[in-house]
This record gives structure tokens, sequence and C-alpha cells, in this order.
């Protein structure tokens, strides 16, 4: 069995971002650590718990994105995944989830995995649309943000939690899962597994290579045109006076001015 | 002569000494570094209130490879010894007593093992130890005073093929967990090590209860009574004094890098701290004697960055001498203890509490400026080298 695990390279959830000069995209330049999305850190944990309960098979981690993808795509490797695929341009670093859907899905065609696993969606931009995309482009089944997910033989039984209830989705392979978090609890890369990592080969490819477009020429279906940091938080207000009228004003203030209650 | 104009250096890195390193290096240490933060800083404090070392990391630490991790072949993960270091760094920024434990395993007891050992010592203990299901602990320190080991007390005599032990170790670290002790003993043919496994008859160890310092670590002391130990179990490379410094060189390596994530740990504390104090209308980072204080804290934790780093870089190429090694711990431990004491009172009341790191680290380092050679004992052994003078 082949799994294929995309990993979207995001900043790392604690680093401080800036606006480019642009002003539709973040400046990567500002950001100083990098990372796999944590959500696909469970799409890669259940790909590798799948290949150790089988006993053989093969995880390939595959990310579009710049150049600065190799780090990421090496920690997946010191983590388990035994080869990566890189489909390398600028321009992928910040590209709508329909390019980016275009790039994965030419890797699943050279590769003819049997099953695509992915975070729910990429932390940051958090649309989790690339994943229900790939599967369109494919013509293969998904289920999206899984709880839970069982193989017997070419059949799945996954499961999704919504609105006060949890939803049973059966299929067959091949198929496009996105990863929850508690799907599993993802391992972390063992320096074991980091010096081994500099023997696994990462494969980088072109647009070209894959007979995709130039990601910067292509006419994006979605565009940012602004970017924003979030306003600063305004100073605390402190509410003078005896309990009871300090209670009210708090009460009237929640309700008139933060609009909570 | 072209200028560019470049960011605002890092607070914590600010001479970027991480760009000196390589990517596996920073993968390394991301990688100690996550497990830290999601398994160690979540428990440790409790741990150290409770006086009680988190045996359950052992396990994890085992399964990330961080046991013997700069040792080849015998399942160890064959790291350099600047990415040795910076684990150390990262599990330190933890706790000191967690770096102890794996300074004491990997340094103190799987080194001696794969670098004096036979071979087939070497097959009988490493694996299991790298795996953590053999824990050792490392006996040369007496009850009579530490800094002059020379005049150890406990004795082995050859009897036919095995040898006799007797005598007492003191201040040892994992010694009541540990299933093989690395033993010193004084003999006919000087000093000699043996490999004195749990269990065997005449062997005892005792926990030192009511520490203050490395509450979350286990020091015990080690009894031997007419205990006998097998040639078999004798280290046979290991032969004189040397051979027991060697490995608290291989051990204060990687304090010196140790000392420095216990620095990170609270000069990050103070700065967040100062950042939002705030005291006669203006936070305390906005005050002159905060400013001082913390621009001293980022000066000498990058000083003692740079000489770990360079230290390894040494190490690697095999020209390390040891008194360099006792220079950077000297500066290293020393700076750590300052900058934890000086975090802890920029704290105010709430740094006496162990909801704050500070404190915790600051008790900590009282014993990691005595342990592994005191500052003295450094400070002698670099005149020793400039002067040509042994003046201990």
């Amino acid at each position: 069995m082949k799994y294929l695990v995309c990993i979207k390279h995001v900043p790392d959830t604690e680093t401080k971002v800036a606006v480019h000069a642009d002003g539709n995209r973040l400046d990567p330049q500002a950001v100083n650590k990098w990372g796999a999305s944590p959500y696909d850190e469970y799409a890669l944990e259940q790909a590798l718990r799948f290949r150790e309960a089988a006993g053989e098979g093969e995880v390939v981690a595959v990310c579009a994105g710049p150049q600065a993808c190799q780090a990421t795509l090496r920690t997946m490797l010191a983590t388990g995944a035994d080869r990566a695929v890189l489909i390398e341009h600028e321009a992928l670093e910040s590209a709508e989830s329909l390019t980016r859907a275009k790039a994965l899905a030419a890797v699943v065609a050279k590769e003819q995995p049997d099953m695509v696993l992915l975070g729910k969606y990429g932390v940051g931009t958090d649309e989790g649309s690339t994943g229900p995309m790939l599967a369109e482009l494919l013509e293969w089944p998904h289920v999206a943000a899984i709880s839970s997910l069982e193989l017997d033989g070419p059949a799945f039984t996954a499961a999704r939690a919504v609105e006060g209830a949890v939803e049973i989705h059966e299929g067959s392979l091949p198929a496009v899962f996105t990863c929850e978090k508690g799907l599993n609890e993802p391992r972390l890369p063992s320096l074991r597994g980091i010096m081994q990592s500099k023997k696994k080969p990462i494969e980088t490819l072109s647009p070209g290579d894959l007979d995709l477009d130039d990601p910067s020429s292509t006419d994006p279906k979605l565009r940012w045109d602004a970017f924003a940091l979030p306003p600063a938080r305004p100073d605390g207000r402190i509410i003078e006076g005896d309990a009871e009228t300090a209670a009210k004003q708090l009460v009237r203030l929640l309700h008139e001015e933060a609009k909570v209650l | 002569m072209s200028t560019t104009t470049k960011a605002t250096p890092d607070a914590v890195d600010f001479y970027d000494v991480r760009g000196l390193l390589d990517e596996e290096e920073r993968q390394i240490q991301d990688a100690t570094a996550r497990f830290v933060d999601e398994r160690v800083l979540p428990i440790i404090a409790d741990a150290f209130d409770e006086h009680r070392f988190p045996s359950e990391l052992i396990r994890e630490l085992a399964d990330l490879g961080l046991l013997g991790c700069n040792l080849e072949g015998y399942e160890c993960a064959g790291l350099n010894n600047v990415a040795y270091g910076l684990v150390c760094q990262e599990l330190e920024r933890g706790d000191s007593g967690l770096r102890s434990f794996v300074s004491v395993q990997g340094s103190l007891c799987m080194w001696p093992i794969h670098t004096y050992g036979s071979e087939e010592q070497k097959q009988r203990w490493l694996p299991g130890m790298a795996r953590g299901e053999i824990i050792g602990c490392f006996g040369l320190t007496e009850p009579d005073g530490g800094s002059d080991p020379g005049t150890m007390r406990t004795r082995a005599v050859r009897d036919g093929d095995d040898w006799i032990l007797n005598g007492a170790k003191m201040w040892i670290t994992n010694g009541t967990i540990a299933d093989l002790a690395v033993v010193w003993a004084d003999s006919e043919e000087g000093v000699l090590g043996f490999v004195v496994e749990k269990g065997t008859p005449g062997y005892t160890a005792r926990d030192i209860l009511k520490k203050y310092s490395l509450r979350a670590s286990i020091t015990s002391e080690l009894f031997f009574d007419g205990v006998r130990v097998p040639e078999a179990n004798r280290l046979p490379g290991a032969k004189g004094l040397g051979a027991p410094l060697s490995c608290l060189t291989q051990a204060r390596y990687g304090i010196t890098w140790g000392a420095i994530g216990a620095a990170i740990a609270c000069y990050t504390e103070a700065l967040d701290f100062t950042a939002k104090r705030r005291l006669f209308g203006r936070t305390l980072a906005e005050t002159q004697t905060i400013q001082r204080r913390l621009a001293d804290m980022a000066r000498r934790i990058t000083t003692a960055r740079l000489l770990s780093l360079q230290l390894g870089r040494l190490k690697d190429e095999g020209t390390m001498h040891h008194s360099q090694v006792s220079l950077a711990k000297w500066n290293n431990v020393r700076a750590a203890l300052d900058i934890a004491r000086d975090a802890r009172d920029i704290l105010g009341a709430g740094g006496i509490s162990i909801e704050f790191v500070s404190i915790r680290h600051m008790l900590n380092l009282e014993s990691v400026i005595t342990y592994e050679g005191t500052e003295t004992i450094h400070e002698l052994s670099v005149g020793r080298e400039l002067t040509g003078h042994g003046a201990f």
C-alpha cells in the first residue's frame, strides 16, 4: 500500500508574522521558523501507523512550495516517511488552494498512491479547501476532518464529528482524507530518524516537470486583496465602585459595548 | 563596500548562533525543544515540588534517541558533539535534573563502557542503556570531599579471577534506580573502573533526601561491603585516575551547553515579565536599571553560546583540551547562576513561587556549579595550563 501525505509548509504557530510590502500576503522573510502545519502531523502519523500495522508499504510526503520546504520535508522523513517529493516554486508559497490542489493532483497521478492524507486545513489560512479540491480533481471519494479511520482491505470506514453527532462514512480506496486533531497522537522525530533522514531522497520537481502552468502566471480563482494584522488590544478597563454597582456596570458594558450578553 | 540593513537581532539569540548550525543540528535542537515544551515543562515544576524524578520520561527520552546520543553504534544515534550539546541545552531549559539524568546515563556511564570496555561489555550493556532499559550511575565522588578524587578510599583487591570492592560513594545521580554502577576504586594497579550490577551481594544504595536543589533528580549514596565483582566486569581500557577524569570531561562538556538552556529559561521569563509589569506608570522594561540587567543577561548568554559552539567544533575535530572545557563550564554555569538569581529578583515576590521557573533553575544551578568540578577547581585547571604549575 502506498500512502501519500500532503504537507503544507507554514509559519510556526508561535512565530511573529508581518505583512509583506505588497500588502496582500505575509512577508516570508519576517518569519523565523517554519514547519509542517500541525494538522498534517496527524495525517503523517496515520500513514505511519497503517504502514507499521501492515508491516509493509510506503509513505511519501509531498509539499508544494518554495525551496525552504526542504527542511519541513526533512522533518517528515525524520519522523518516519520513506521519501519525499517537493513541487518547487516560489509562487506556491502563497498560492490559492486550487493551484495547490492541481500541483498535488499531478503528483498523485505520477505516484498512484492508494490513499492521500492531509491535515484538515493549513494553519494560517484555515480554509480546508485543498483536500476536497484534490479529491474532486482526482474524482476520488473524500472524507474531511476525520476523527478515526479503519481499513479492511480496500474498504474504509471513516468517522467525522459534526455538530453533536458523529458521521460514519464507508467507501473504498483510493480516497482522500483530511485529518482532525485527536485522530491519533503524533510522534516526534527521533534523533536516529533525523540521522537516517539524510539518506532518504527528496525528489524536487518543477511545475513544468508535471505539465503544470507556471503558478506565478495562472489566473487565480481566489485572490487576497489585503492582509492586516489584528488591531492592538486596547488597555483593560477597571470598573470602580462597590460590588453591586460594579456588577451592574459590568453587565451593562458586556451587553451594550462588547455585545456578548 | 555595500551595507545591508539587517533585521533586529533576536532577543534570545542575539548573534544568530543558530545560523552557524547545519540543518541537521537545527533539526535535532528543534526535536528536543519540542519534547521539552510538550512533555517536560507541563510536569516538571510539580515533580520538583514533590521531590520526585519523573521516571515516566525515561521511555520517551530513549525513544527519541537522547541516551548516549553522541556515541557510534550499539543502537546509539551517533550525533556530532555540537548536536549533543544542543540536546543538553534544550533539556536543561526544562530542568537541570533531567539533563543530569541524560548526562550521567550517556557521558558518565555509556561513554566509559564505549571507550574503555571490551567488545563483549559494549554488546552486553550499551544497546539496553540506549533503549533506557538499563539505567546507569557513576561512582567516583566519596563522602570525604569530591575535588580530590586521587585520595579515594574505595579499594579493589584481586581475589582469584574476581575483585573485592570495599568503600562508599556519595552524591551519585540515579544511584537507587540504577541497574549498574560504573565504580572507580583504587588498587595495587592504580585506579580501576568496574561495572557493578544491581543485586550484587554487598552493594547497596540509599537516597539523599531533603535536597533543596535538583529535586526532580535522584541523588544517592552507594555502599560496597566486600562486593565480589568478576574480572569480566572490569573495564579493561581504564587505568589510572585519568580514566574517570576523562568521563567528567565528557559530562562537563554537556553541562557547558546545559547551563545556557537554564539561563535562557530564566532570561526569557524576566523579559516577558518586565514587558508586562507596570510600576510608576510605565513597564519595568522601560526603565534603565531593568534594561541594564536584561542587556547583561543577553551579553552573557551570547558569550556562553559562542563559547560552547566553538568548544563543540574543537571536540568534533578531536582537538578539544580538558582545560578548555573547564573554562566554559566555569563561565557558563556562573553566568547561568547569576542570571537565574537576577531573574528571580526581577520577578519580585512572585519570583519565590514555583509558578515561575527562575527559582527552580536558580536552586538547581547551585548543584550544577558545584558538581563536575567546582568553580575554583576549574579556575585552577585553567591556571595550571597558563602557568605550568598545578596549584590545587
